[in-house]
């Protein structure tokens, strides 16, 4: 079924009874050529890309709970390219691209709304950071623009610009940054994927993999054993749980990031937003809320809920920069599992396990990744090569000393 | 305007009157009243309007979970959006406004959506608006995001203060109603320490809400008396307007004290609110149970409302919603309210219960099986229609309606820490799980036990519980008679029909929506909620989530526990941004950290710059200069020239002792350090394990077994941790102690030709060349003062650092002042500092970037191989020694005219701006007033064999293009002569 | 969160900073070690949902370094020791 304005009109008036399921409940079939353990953001896209870019059949993703229900379903939908390392720009990059045809090829309304995203700068140590990363960015084909206070005033008069603990100096710029409707992302990828035969099966949780001789021959579920040629995980904060299975010990930690939606509030703020010197930043939904977040709590956690520190320093860091906040009143705290990795980027990549491949530590910055990190995971499952834009998301990156750290903090993941 | 639905009874002050507005209109109440319930006692049942479809709506509830009548609450700077009317205390004076609506609360012209209903289902916006791309930014989510959220803010400053405190006790007790009570009674007879917190103004609950007696009292009496004694034991601390909105681990809980919310402003020294954290050794959740509605076609109109909370507005605030009343129930509970309104004088035109068995009420109309299957009226309830047992339909005029579909013990704290609630069939409701919270126990009933007394012999069992385990022996009260009437209920939800009946009021959720979002295999309970929004409203579903939960297992066939559960997350209700925050905002957003020079420097004029939480003087601007170089370039030129003293206390200082000190640094340092010689320092080179420059400094050795290392102002903290670190973790048997000193030594750098010369005018000792050579360390006196004196760096010009006591800091920079009058010295700021740092080449924080390998900065050769430290294998590894890796050079402008910018990018002369292409960054730039000129350091691929060739910098962002010449780091004096004269 | 801080007793977690999996106490010699070995120790993690041996340092307090037991899946503390008579008990000297 194809949506439309038009068929919104012609259902509304015939009382809603042509909609279909978006997507089907199969039962597993006994194998499939593919298996994509996750049914989160990124396994969702890398099957719908399977399906649909690299024309593969018999694909299943395999999810322990309900479809888009980890990081994607949890997140502060912000989407942005504005990384450093040549390692990242590219493939953020090319995410950001695919953000911007995602719903027309999807045929599903994400809500893909790029009203810029601002960092704001400080100190002159951060403009001179800023302006070495806006150059990085412009030189590998974004865009970014350097902005001086009163620009950040044009834009934000309600900012602290004149009782502020640590002055604004500026801002570094990406106009086409944004954010996305979070939900709707899996949701799309999930009916893109269905539509073309992609089997989604909830409530199956990989409980082991059977490995013969180096090479993977399926996974254990909780629905029994399935088959598979290849199997591609991608499970986020779960990563380490189910590599385990093939006993394997990552470069990651798992960490609860917290997140925060307000009441619903008439327009104030139009884009996203950082705050450079304390652990904020913030967007505004269509419906209103004040979606913002901070750092994550910092010590290992699979519990998705956090503690008060963080809840209270994220929102010192909102009342600092926005004192006009205080009569504002926080709805909702949540939390995620982070996968953060040991420089703060991502891997995408073969294990030495036959069949076998990996996807995770995308730390807090896997929702705007999520259709690169799709596309280009189905690149490497079709193909076996990486995809251009993720030629240095390697586990051997750590062994070689080609670490992708954008932080610059080093081999401690609570840092990134 | 009078008071026209106000009756007899209630516990409002009649002797008061207060006058309040709302939508500009004057009204009068009394103390005691809630906003909500002084408007319906004014005859106001519209007070707001739905999210989606505009739809008027009044209070369904007298309590927290209310969805429907939000208001902006106040005005200017203190106006509050999304204020619930029915828990905002009324005060004289009191204004407020609706929000969401346009021109007019009773004219919105977005009631529009209402008609187009039908094309606005559950998740439409997911389907179109998708043509042409561009159009989502430019034209429709505009229009969305106009027309969408409730109330809204005024941008300015929130003019309160909030507070934030911390309390500890033995019990928290969450929730004073009979259950609470009890709780704290037999707690607080027991001694232990107990804290008891409701978000109520009044304590008491449902007590205060229900005509039932306790003993020989009324509900009401019996729990001030109660509240009386609790009062007066000195281990109880009583907090009411206190609401507990969240679970955090090993027993801490959030909670907010509305301290001043219900004044016009807060009083003098006073904050608006406190955010408390509460450290608990055992709690008690004696939160009630809200609660639910039954959904009907036009279920919504202002004056329908849960049958509970119409009997509350009677029996606490003397209150009757209209004047002819009607009930739908599925339960006895529901039977109360007529009963109680017909006790009081209003006229109850029927009950409509939806049993056909239930005991039939005595001189009422009791309709058993029937429906309330529609209602009418345009901005309130003007009839309903009602479908009798035997399928006739009749039409009521009433303008009030109270509707019970059972109560929910309130479960939502026992869920934050994920744990599931279960199901129980006999009263047809959730309550909490195991697997709940650690040391969280659940009386009354938030755990199901749903009557006076049930309330009351759980609150004191769960005291006695808690009591056990925290090994106090137990004194019971003797717990007054109280009714105990069985929950009687025959679980029904919504009633059938064509029109939309509405489960989520706020969201404008139907069982339309839900029957879509089956329809459409969104059916796991998150599925459900994130489709169509149920549940995500201000409220949080309080009223509506079991319902949904409810209609969806009706459209699965499956059981309700089946379908799924509801889980909480904090905080129970909304909680202000500002409360969160507490004082930490403006100036107060984190501490400032002050050298010792800073009030001398402020007398000099001196503006200061942030450097971490410290201010340090950036430069002093002397009479006639107008622009910041002036000042800079002068300190430069006065420093080389002659002498210049910087304040340097913020860098780092270690003492470190022991035997093994020196094998000590040679572990955390690249270099080695145990051959140092007494007297003596040395630039150090930090690792991080993997192999990256964590920090650099000069380190002194004092003793033979005492050194003195310096940090980076940036790394204070970090570099400590980690020698502790390696002190405690890795090498637990090396004898050394470590201490951070950098608060206790005022330390001056005194730099110049004349350095020596001024210094020795202060201190005590001989420090001629031969004495006090370069790189020398010593402890020294200044009259008589010990003091330390080290012969380092950072400028390039012969230098000093003198530290003394941090209390003679002050008189230091005053004595040196006078001493260096002769020389014409200078005070110089990090500007002038960092000038002649990069002409000499010196790496600072924008080399130190958390990336950098010693090679990078031209010092591989300081990382020994001979023995092991931190970092030193790791730095080996091949991706980080490529010969043609990035290598520190020094930057100038071809054209000497040219100005650079910090943060180009290396292009070679006539590349293309592309990634390929990038060559490197510049990355510290400063205005050489020696040399005339921009000069710069910057990393450059292969760099150090590039000495001498032209390239590009590029500033993108900036459209600049500038010609460079790479050259030597060392701008100045590249052999050292000025820093050994 | 509260840790139970072995001398200072019970302390609120906000007092610390977190490290990491304390087998990092087992620190390979670098004169020795191969890279791939040191690469293990300083990268790869177990990263277990339960119970997890980590490193808290004491920053807000006595600069003590603790060795904590707690189930990441509920946060609970089962066990808090200093990290300096762990890494000895587990050989670690000089």
């Amino acid at each position: 079924m194809r949506y439309s304005g038009f068929r919104i009109l012609k259902e509304a008036l015939t009382g809603h009874k042509g909609w279909t399921p978006q997507w089907r409940d199969p039962e597993p079939q006994s194998s499939y050529d593919y298996i994509i353990v996750g049914g989160g953001g990124h396994g969702l896209a890398t099957a719908y890309y399977l399906a649909k870019e690299f024309n593969q059949a018999r694909i299943a993703v395999l999810e322990k709970g309900y479809l888009g229900g980890g990081n994607v379903g949890r997140n502060t939908t912000i989407i942005r390219s504005n990384y450093l390392l040549d390692g990242n720009q590219p493939f953020y990059e090319f995410s950001l691209k695919l953000w911007e045809g995602l719903e027309q090829d999807f045929n599903y309304n994400a809500m893909v709304s790029q009203r810029g995203i601002i960092n704001l700068i400080h100190t002159d140590a951060a403009r001179d950071a800023a302006t070495r990363r806006g150059n990085a960015m412009i030189m590998n084909g974004a865009d970014a623009e350097l902005l001086n206070r009163d620009q950040v005033k044009a834009m934000y008069p309600f900012l602290n610009f004149d009782n502020a603990r640590f002055p604004i100096k500026g801002a570094l710029m990406q106009r086409r940054g944004g954010t996305v409707r979070h939900d709707a992302v899996a949701w799309g990828y999930a009916r893109g994927a269905d539509s073309r035969g992609v089997d989604l099966i909830q409530n199956c949780e990989v409980t082991g993999m059977r490995i013969e001789n180096g090479k993977i021959l399926g996974v254990e579920t909780s629905k029994g054993f399935i088959g598979a040629k290849k199997v591609g995980v991608a499970v986020a904060g779960s990563s380490s749980k189910v590599m385990a299975h093939a006993g394997m010990r990552l470069p990651i930690e798992s960490h609860v990031l917290q997140a925060f939606v307000s009441e619903g509030l008439k327009p104030v703020i139009d884009g996203v937003m950082t705050f450079g010197a304390g652990h904020f930043y913030v967007s505004q939904s269509d419906k209103g809320g004040l979606v913002f977040g901070g750092d994550i709590d910092g010590y290992n956690s699979y519990a998705q809920r956090g503690n008060l520190p963080v809840i209270e320093d994220v929102i010192e860091g909102g009342m600092a920069l926005m004192p006009m906040i205080g009569r504002a009143r926080l709805l909702r705290a949540w939390g995620g599992i982070m996968d953060m990795s040991m420089d703060g980027s991502p891997i995408i990549d073969k294990t030495h396990i036959d069949g076998l491949y990996f996807n995770g530590g995308w730390c807090y910055g896997g929702f705007k990744a999520t259709p690169a990190s799709g596309w280009c995971f189905a690149h490497l499952l079709a193909k076996d090569e990486p995809h251009a834009t993720a030629t240095a998301y390697r586990f051997d990156r750590f062994l070689k000393g080609l670490m992708i750290d954008e932080k610059g903090q080093g081999a401690q993941p609570n840092l990134h | 305007m009078t008071q026209s639905n106000r009756i007899a009874g209630g516990q409002i002050d009649r002797s008061q009157t207060f006058r309040f507005h709302f939508d500009g209109l004057p009204y009068l109440g009394h103390p005691g009243d809630t906003l909500a319930s002084a408007l319906l006692a004014n005859g106001v049942r519209l007070m707001g309007r739905s999210f989606k479809y505009h739809r008027p709506r009044g209070p369904i509830s007298a309590g927290s979970e209310e969805p429907n009548a939000l208001v902006e609450l106040r005005s200017g700077a203190r106006q509050e959006p999304n204020t619930r009317a029915t828990v905002a205390e009324l005060f004289d004076g009191l204004t407020a406004q609706s929000q969401n609506r346009w021109p007019s609360l009773k004219f919105d012209a977005l009631s529009i959506n209402d008609r187009l209903n039908s094309f606005f289902t559950a998740g439409f916006y997911y389907k179109t608006f998708m043509w042409p791309a561009s159009f989502w930014e430019k034209v429709y989510e505009p229009i969305i995001r106009r027309a969408a959220g409730l109330g809204s803010l005024t941008k300015l400053e929130d003019p309160d203060e909030y507070d934030k405190g911390f309390l500890h006790c033995d019990i928290l007790i969450i929730g004073a109603g009979p259950a609470g009570l009890s709780a704290a009674l037999t707690a607080g007879r027991s001694g232990a320490r107990v804290i008891l917190a409701d978000e109520d103004f009044r304590m008491g609950g449902r007590l205060n809400a229900e005509t039932f007696a306790l003993g020989d009292q009324s509900g009401a009496d019996w729990a001030l008396a109660a509240l009386a004694e609790l009062a007066s034991l000195p281990n109880v601390r009583l907090l009411n307007r206190t609401t507990v909105v969240g679970a955090f681990d090993h027993g801490i809980y959030g909670a907010v004290e509305r301290v001043s919310d219900h004044l016009p402003v807060p009083l003098a020294g006073k904050p608006r609110q406190t955010f408390w954290r509460i450290y608990s050794k055992r709690a008690i959740l004696a939160g009630g149970a809200i609660e639910r509605p039954i959904a009907f076609e036009n279920n919504d109109r202002p004056g329908i409302m849960l049958a509970g909370s119409l009997r509350a507005y009677a029996n606490r605030w003397g209150v009757a919603v209209g004047d002819r009343t009607a009930v739908f129930t599925n339960n006895d509970d529901g039977l109360r309210t007529a009963v109680d309104l017909q006790a009081k004088g209003v006229d109850v035109v029927a009950v409509i219960d939806s049993r056909e068995n239930s005991e039939l009420l005595p001189g009422i109309r009791h309709l058993r099986g029937a429906e309330v299957t529609n209602s009418a009226g345009r901005l309130g309830l003007s009839q309903i229609t009602v479908r009798m047992a035997d399928g006739r339909t009749e039409t009521l005029k009433v303008n009030a309606l109270g509707v019970s579909g059972g109560w929910n013990p309130n479960v939502n704290i026992t869920s934050h820490h994920r744990s599931r609630p279960v199901w129980r069939e006999d009263i047809a409701a959730f309550v909490p799980g195991s697997g709940e919270i650690a040391n969280l126990l659940v009386a009354g009933a938030a755990a199901g036990s749903l009557s006076t007394h049930g309330a009351l012999v759980t609150g004191d069992e769960m005291a006695r519980k808690a009591l056990e385990g925290l090994g106090i022996s137990a004194i019971s009260a003797k717990l007054p008679k109280a009714e105990d009437a069985p929950v009687r209920i025959k679980a029904f939800w919504h009633v059938e029909g064509a029109s939309r009946a509405w489960i989520d009021q706020q969201n404008d959720v139907t069982v339309k929506d839900i029957k879509l979002a089956h329809q459409e295999n969104f059916t796991s309970v998150e599925h459900l909620k994130r489709y169509t929004t149920l549940g995500m409203a201000t409220d949080q579903g309080k009223t509506g989530n079991v319902l949904g939960l409810a209609v969806m297992a009706e459209l699965t066939g499956k059981s309700i526990p089946d379908t799924g559960t509801t889980v909480y997350r904090p905080p129970y209700t909304p909680v202000a941004l500002g409360a969160l925050a507490g004082r930490g905002r403006g100036h107060e957003f984190k501490p400032f950290r002050l050298t010792p020079s800073h009030k001398w420097a402020e007398e000099q004029g001196a503006v200061f710059v942030e450097v971490g939480y410290w201010l340090r003087t950036q430069w002093v601007a002397k009479a006639g200069e107008t622009e910041w170089r002036q000042s800079v370039d002068r300190e430069v030129l006065a420093t080389r020239k002659s002498v210049g003293i910087c304040d340097v206390t913020t860098l780092g200082k270690i003492d470190i002792q022991g035997t093994d000190a020196g094998a000590f640094l040679d572990k955390v340092y690249a270099n080695t350090f145990s051959t140092l010689a007494v007297g003596k320092c040395r630039y150090g080179l930090m690792l991080r394990e993997d192999g990256i420059v964590f920090d650099d400094g000069t380190t002194a050795r004092m003793g033979p077994n005492e050194y003195v290392m310096t940090t980076t102002t940036a790394n204070a903290v970090t570099v400590f941790r980690h020698l502790e670190y390696c002190r405690q973790v890795l090498w637990p048997d090396m004898d050394v102690q470590i201490i951070s000193t950098t608060e206790a030594w005022a330390q001056f750098s005194v730099a110049g030709p004349n350095a020596r010369n001024l210094l020795a005018k202060v201190v005590d000792q001989d420090i001629s060349d031969a004495a006090f050579p370069y790189m020398g360390a010593g402890n020294i006196t200044v009259g008589g003062l010990r003091a330390r004196l080290f012969r380092i760096s950072f400028s390039g010009e012969l230098a000093f650092e003198i530290a003394v006591p941090t209390r003679y800091g002050d008189a230091m920079i005053r004595k040196l002042m006078e001493a260096g009058a002769e020389f014409d010295a200078v005070v110089y700021g990090t500007e002038a500092l960092g000038v002649m740092r990069v002409e000499k080449g010196h790496v600072a924080g924008n080399e130190l970037n958390g990336t950098s390998t010693a090679l990078n900065m031209g010092l591989g050769k300081m990382v020994s191989r001979k023995k092991d430290s931190i970092g030193m294998l790791l730095s080996q590894r091949d991706g980080m020694t490529q010969a043609d890796g990035l290598r520190l050079v020094g930057v100038k402008p071809a054209n000497p005219a040219e100005a650079l910018k910090a943060g180009s990018h290396f292009l070679k002369t006539g590349a293309a701006a592309t990634a390929q292409n990038d060559e490197g960054w510049l990355t510290s730039l400063v205005y050489s007033p020696h040399l005339g000129h921009h000069i710069a350091l910057g990393y450059l691929k292969n760099g150090a064999s590039r000495i001498g060739e032209k390239m590009r910098a590029v500033n993108l962002l900036a459209g600049t293009d500038t010609e460079v010449e790479i050259v030597s780091p060392h701008f100045i004096d590249p052999e050292g002569e000025r820093l050994r004269a | 969160m509260i840790i139970n801080h072995p001398i200072l007793g019970p302390r609120d977690a906000q007092e610390f900073v977190y490290l990491g999996d304390a087998s990092l106490i087992h620190r390979p010699d670098g004169l020795t070690a191969s890279i791939e070995a040191f690469h293990d120790y300083t990268y790869l993690r177990a990263n277990p949902a339960g119970l997890h041996r980590e490193l808290w340092y004491h920053e807000q307090g006595d600069r003590s370094w603790l060795v904590v037991t707690r189930n990441t899946v509920t946060h609970e503390i089962t066990s808090v020791e200093l990290a300096r008579d762990v890494a000895r008990s587990e050989g670690r000297s000089k």
